[in-house]
């Protein structure tokens, strides 16, 4: 880094948050924070025309993360991130899009639409943040709960299978998948840069601690703990089989890039068959 | 410490927004060089922020600030003001 991009008296956040709404509502310990701060690593590092990228919420204390992002950015309704997402890219082809929330507003009530816009290889890239539970709402059992986790709903153990979020997407037809701890720094920066720059569906799964409710309720301590813990318990093994990619309740939790290919997404699908349909009579769209 | 021809290591100078932290140590736990340490004294919200109990030793490695959920702390280079002095001791 050069000296003359930092000046001491300006945080280097400013150019990417909107400071006036900082400090933000994340409980003291949370990791959502430091995901943003990967996130706006991989933005510099790209070197992409902020102009030209836009994020995406849904509804949860990850949904937060639309309206503190310096950035256009929509605050949807829960579970209609990845729609609304949809939408924006087909409207405006131009645009680099970026869902970023929580793994009840993605793989809860936003399911089927996740597995849909997966199914087309919509070019978007989903950041989820995967708490193992519906945060904002009092930290209710969510498709993500671990077998055996404690969760407002489930007081005596969760005893519901949990979605593999890796699996689930490439099954769907995702053609970049990669899973973290927040602890990753680096590594979550590097896969969102790898993502922003591959067109398809993208999706990067970052475990996140969330210290008041899930590590309350669980007794895990307090962040620090279960950041250390997530980070402890990860294995790296890039190209694992998603099969083999369940989470157990503070078992081991591999991580790694699992899917990186190529297929075409759903614009050059749709301009590649009607092209061929129409002939010259079709005009390309979006290139 | 010995250094060859021109190269030298960079110093960090920190900068943390005292009011903003929420005192989750997570930048002292994890900064490589134990820089920082937990202070005893509150903030405006009740918290305890950091303070650098050793900015010498920092190495400019930016991890305080990519992991500090509040966004509170940074670090900019140092100017090397002593140069004279330093430059004397060196072989
Ligand atoms: C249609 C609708 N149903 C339910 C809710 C209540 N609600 C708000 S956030 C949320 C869960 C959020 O969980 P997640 O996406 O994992 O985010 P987190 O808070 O864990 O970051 C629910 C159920 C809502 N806002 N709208
Ligand atoms: S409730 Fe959990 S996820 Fe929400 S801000 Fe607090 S620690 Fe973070
Ligand atoms: S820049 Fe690195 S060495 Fe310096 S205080 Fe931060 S974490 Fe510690
Ligand atoms: S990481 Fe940030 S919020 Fe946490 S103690 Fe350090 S400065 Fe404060
Ligand atoms: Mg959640």
């Amino acid at each position: 880094m050069k000296k003359e991009d930092r000046l001491e008296s300006k945080n280097p956040m400013e150019g990417f948050l909107r400071m006036d709404r900082i400090p933000h509502i994340w409980c003291p310990g949370c990791g959502i924070g430091t995901v943003v701060t990967s996130f706006t690593e991989a933005l510099k590092k790209s070197k992409l025309d902020l102009d030209k990228v836009a994020v995406v919420s849904g509804i949860g204390c990850t949904g937060r993360v639309a309206g503190y992002v310096k950035l256009d950015s929509f605050h949807t309704t829960h579970g209609r991130a990845v729609p609304f997402a949809t939408g924006l890219k087909l409207a405006n082809p131009d645009l680099k899009v970026v869902v970023f929330s929580g793994d009840g507003d993605i793989f809860g009530i936003g399911g089927n639409h996740f597995i849909h816009a997966a199914r087309r290889n919509m070019d978007i890239l989903i950041i989820c943040v995967n708490n193992f539970n519906y945060a904002m709402t009092g930290g209710q059992v969510a498709a993500t709960t671990p077998m055996e986790a404690n969760a407002s709903t489930a007081p005596y153990g969760n005893f519901e299978f949990a979605f593999s979020l890796p699996y689930l997407a490439e099954a769907a037809g995702a053609t970049y998948v990669a899973r973290w701890t927040s602890l990753h720094l680096r590594r979550v920066t590097k896969s969102i840069q790898e993502a922003l720059a591959k067109p398809g569906f993208s999706l990067i799964e970052v475990i996140t601690p969330c210290v008041t409710l899930y590590a309350r309720r669980n007794r895990l301590g307090d962040g620090l703990n279960l950041l250390k813990y997530y980070y402890d318990k990860s294995v790296i093994e890039h190209g694992a089989d998603t099969r083999t990619l369940d989470i157990s309740y503070q078992g081991k939790l591999v991580v790694g890039k699992f899917v990186d290919k190529e297929k075409p997404t759903f614009l050059d699908r749709m301009n590649e068959h009607m092209t061929k349909i129409l002939g010259d009579k079709y005009v390309k769209y979006g290139e | 410490m010995v250094y060859f021809g021109d190269v030298k290591p960079i110093k960090g100078k920190i900068h943390i927004k005292k009011d903003q932290c929420k005192g989750c140590a997570f930048c002292v736990e994890y900064c490589p060089k134990d820089v920082l340490e937990m202070s005893e004294e509150f903030n405006v919200k009740g918290y305890h922020p950091p303070f650098v109990k050793d900015e010498d030793a920092c190495l400019y490695c930016q991890l305080c600030e990519t992991i500090c959920p509040e966004f509170a702390i940074f670090v900019t280079i140092k100017e090397e003001e002593e140069e004279g002095e330093k430059g004397e001791s060196r072989p």
